[in-house]
């Protein structure tokens, strides 16, 4: 009950924590890249591909959303080197984290091509435009408009759960406060001031997402 | 030489025949009204014309170019034949000049100020000008319509599809609509429309053609094809949709 929090100790290794803060970014902006990618690139597969591409994309799809994301790291790090595959943990954690968000962003992509209207398409067809200029010029922009909340929320989900990667020793965010943890014995403080971190990622990524959101979706 | 030539068409959608041996021309300068019920077969006849929907017998020509040819350039052809539809289709994320200048802009590589001119004689065709900064959801049916007519005409096309464009107007914005393909109409624009505007037709329309289950059911001339049905089928229709 009478318990003192003492924080001097944890903030004595801020160093330390803005090494791990510094890889949960990156490892963050690296698979939303990447995972952007797959989930567009996903989507037309899964939509426009011969039909066996189809349902391998669409396999790939629920087998990622229907296992936990820490199984799935695990299959990457401790898998793979059954097959000579050796990865270092962070290369590990990038591939584990850019196919989760790729199968998710691969159903959110979808659902927003999915959105524009066919009535869309054949009006810029009838206009004379190709495929791919009705794509680019007719569709691109609404279908983003239509999956961006979707996509945001999902890269702060990503953002949140790369925590998972300091159970391969990844030395993220989360990694190093148990380490500190370690050192100065303050659980309690430790692990508050990491959840604040967190928190004030997620609400900065917000933030920038709306900003963003402004930006690209103005009327000019 | 007739600008558009159906013959023999045959269009179906599985195993149910929506166009039926349809055969008709279409000549230079003709303003042709189609109408019939609801199911007839209408729209899709226009969506053939201009290579929206495959055909799978017969032959479309249009100015001499097979349109169900596989080795048809139809994104040229459609180039000139240019579509309207019943719910506008205006793109919602582009201002009404950009939905006008896209297709000048990215099919026929025409610079930013020349297409800019372009859209604004356009509008004026349509009498919009002061809406040229407007964006689509900012703009009455009627209007929005309108705008839809102008990005066809910006192509330049030799021939205009209407398929039922005042459908979704009120009385009041379907005249405004209607001014404007009069209006057209006293330019020489070679015009195929749907319509259910029976008046309309009498009074701009050269010939009328009759669809009922999938066949040119009757044509001739408006006056005396809306006056003097001589088949059972067009004079339950005109007293249905006059009434
Ligand atoms: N894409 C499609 N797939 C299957 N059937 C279709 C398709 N488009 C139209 N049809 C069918 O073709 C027939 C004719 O349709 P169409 O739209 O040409 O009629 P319409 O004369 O334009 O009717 P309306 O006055 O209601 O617009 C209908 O039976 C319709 O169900
Ligand atoms: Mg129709």
């Amino acid at each position: 009950m009478g318990y003192r929090f003492n924080f001097r100790d944890v903030f004595a290794q801020q160093d330390f924590l803005l090494e791990g803060l510094v890889l949960t970014l990156q490892l963050s902006f690296v698979a939303m890249a990447l995972g952007l990618l797959v989930g567009v690139t996903g989507a037309a597969l899964r939509l426009y591909g011969p039909r066996p591409v189809r349902a391998v994309v669409a396999t790939y799809v629920e087998a990622i959303r229907n296992t936990p994301l820490l199984v799935q790291l695990f299959l990457v790090f401790f898998g793979l080197p059954s097959l000579g595959i050796r990865l270092d943990a962070t290369t590990a954690s990038i591939i584990a984290l850019t196919v989760n968000l790729g199968a998710y962003a691969t159903e959110i992509v979808r659902a927003g091509l999915q959105a524009i209207p066919r009535a869309q398409i054949e009006a810029g067809v009838s206009l004379g435009l190709s495929r791919l200029q009705v794509f680019r010029y007719i569709v691109l922009m609404p279908a983003l408009r239509v999956m961006y909340p979707a996509l945001a929320s999902q890269f702060i989900l990503l953002m949140l759960a790369t925590s998972v990667v300091s159970q391969i020793s990844a030395p993220d965010l989360f990694h190093t406060a148990s380490i500190i943890q370690s050192r100065t014995f303050r659980d309690f403080e430790v692990y508050i001031v990491v959840a604040a971190l967190y928190l004030a990622l997620a609400l900065a990524f917000r933030l920038a997402f709306a900003g963003l959101y402004q930006v690209a979706f103005a009327r000019r | 030489m007739s600008l558009v030539e159906l013959s023999h068409v045959v269009k179906r959608f599985g195993t149910n025949t929506v166009l039926d041996d349809v055969s008709m021309t279409v000549a230079p300068g003709e303003i042709i009204a189609v109408i019939g019920r609801s199911g007839s077969g209408k729209s899709t006849m226009l969506r053939c014309i201009n290579g929206l929907e495959p055909i799978q017998d017969g032959r479309i020509l249009f100015d001499g170019a097979v349109v169900n040819d596989p080795q048809t350039d139809l994104r040229a052809l459609r180039q000139r034949v240019g579509i309207v539809f019943q719910s506008y289709n205006l793109f919602p994320h582009l201002s009404v000049e950009k939905n006008i200048t896209l297709a000048p802009r990215v099919v026929k590589n025409m610079s930013e100020s020349e297409a800019r001119e372009l859209a604004r004689e356009v509008l004026r065709k349509v009498g919009l000008e002061e809406k040229i900064g407007a964006y689509p959801d900012q703009l009455s049916g009627g209007q929005q319509q309108r705008v839809a007519i102008a990005r066809s005409l910006a192509m330049r096309p030799q021939l205009m599809l209407f398929d039922e464009i005042t459908s979704a107007l009120d009385p009041e914005l379907t005249g405004e609509v209607l001014k404007v393909l009069e209006a057209m109409a006293g330019d020489g624009m070679t015009m195929l429309l749907v319509t259910h505007e029976i008046g309309f037709a009498k009074r701009v329309a050269s010939r009328v053609v009759f669809m009922h289950q999938g066949r040119i059911w009757e044509e001739g001339t408006a006056a005396e094809t809306l006056s003097a049905p001589r088949t059972q089928e067009l004079e339950t229709f005109l007293s249905a949709v006059l009434h």
